[in-house]
């Protein structure tokens, strides 16, 4: 096989397929989830990760592929790794939640409680 | 400035596509292109306020002799050590000068320095970043660093080189002179060097003559390709 002319191809040996691949100590990066907040205040988002040595880097690199384009006032990183999550077979425990209509926050009739009070509001300013 | 900063925003932009790892090369890309925006602004200065020539006529268009790009920013890419500790290296010193901008008597520098500040901020936290991880990450890697910025040292003095009218500017209060941003680029630069454990060299000949037209070989060969499309037809509209 040719040598490649993007140095990150040739740094994979992708012709020497006989020898064992050895990972060399510093060359395996951890991923960083990647938060995005758009104005102050606002939930930081997550829209993607980045991989680096650190969590200093981590946000150096973030911050030219995430916050470059779009409003950004500020990015969090953290380790995936240090994310907790559910198991892919225990979406299960969630499979009802449809069916439980009652706790839906629709059920709630807030608006005519609203404009009642609004009501009584203006009624007792205008005297 | 306007030189300097086309110029290492073209060589820098050599690496897109190279970089050594994708973030980097989108990064690294990225504050290239904010090199040519800041030399556009300053062509733009030029242009307006000081009827000088089109901003890309002059970009483009000039020979060697009339540009006033110092060395440091005329050298090949090399590998990524060398390339890095330049841009620590020129961007600290770019830093210092614009900070010392916000105070200039000539308002439209003021107000450009006021526009760039959080670019640049961005840019010497990327190169900080960079040479402390490198020199902390093992006997190799270190001296490549410390190489790197024997290599570069006298250059990037060269920065400092006064031009003809330096004494003039610092005078009318339009910025305060090589001498005085040589001494608080080295003031920046030494606490990151101190964390990195790099050896500060001393400076010995610094690599003049690129503010007064004296250029390396390097150059030539970079204009002829940056202007190569451009000169196809000067007068085409962009």
């Amino acid at each position: 096989m040719n040598d490649s002319l993007d140095p990150r191809i040739n740094r994979l040996k992708l012709n020497k397929t006989d020898d064992p691949c050895k990972v060399e100590e510093g060359e395996n990066w951890n991923i960083f989830e990647v938060f995005h907040q758009e104005k102050r205040g606002a939930h930081h988002e997550h829209v993607g990760c980045v991989h680096a040595p650190d969590a200093g880097l981590a946000l150096v690199f973030a911050k030219e592929q995430f916050g470059r384009r779009k409003k950004c006032v500020n990015l969090w990183v953290v380790r995936s790794a240090d994310i907790l999550a559910f198991d892919v077979e225990d979406e299960d425990m969630f499979a009802n939640n449809l069916e439980k209509t009652y706790r839906d926050a629709s059920g709630f009739k807030v608006m005519e409680k609203i404009n009642k009070f609004k009501a009584q509001a203006k009624s007792a300013s205008d005297k | 400035m306007g030189d300097d900063e086309l110029i290492i925003g073209h060589r820098n932009s050599e690496w897109t596509g190279l970089g050594p790892i994708m973030e980097e090369d989108i990064a690294f890309s990225s504050m290239a292109q904010d090199k040519i925006g800041h030399s556009w602004a300053l062509y733009r200065i030029l242009h307006e306020e000081l009827s000088g020539e089109d901003p890309d006529q002059f970009a483009f268009m000039r020979g060697e002799k009339d540009f006033k790009c110092c060395h440091l920013t005329e050298m090949p890419i090399g590998s990524y050590d060398f390339s890095l500790m330049r841009h620590f290296l020129f961007d600290h010193a770019e830093t210092v000068r614009y900070n010392s901008l916000l105070q200039s008597s000539f308002l439209p520098l003021q107000q450009l320095a006021r526009k760039v500040r959080g670019e640049l901020k961005y840019h010497t936290l990327h190169a900080d970043a960079w040479i402390i991880q490198l020199c902390r990450a093992g006997e190799e890697s270190y001296l490549k660093m410390q190489t790197a910025l024997d290599n570069c040292f006298q250059l990037a003095c060269g920065i400092f080189e006064a031009g003809p009218d330096d004494k003039l500017l610092a005078n009318e209060k339009v910025y305060p002179g090589e001498e005085s941003l040589y001494e608080q680029w080295i003031e920046n630069i030494y606490p990151v060097l101190v964390k990195a454990s790099l050896n500060m060299p001393e400076r010995k000949e610094p690599a003049f003559g690129g503010r007064y037209g004296k250029h390396t070989a390097y150059l030539q060969p970079l204009l002829d390709e940056m202007g190569e499309v451009f000169r196809l037809n000067p007068e085409a509209t962009w």
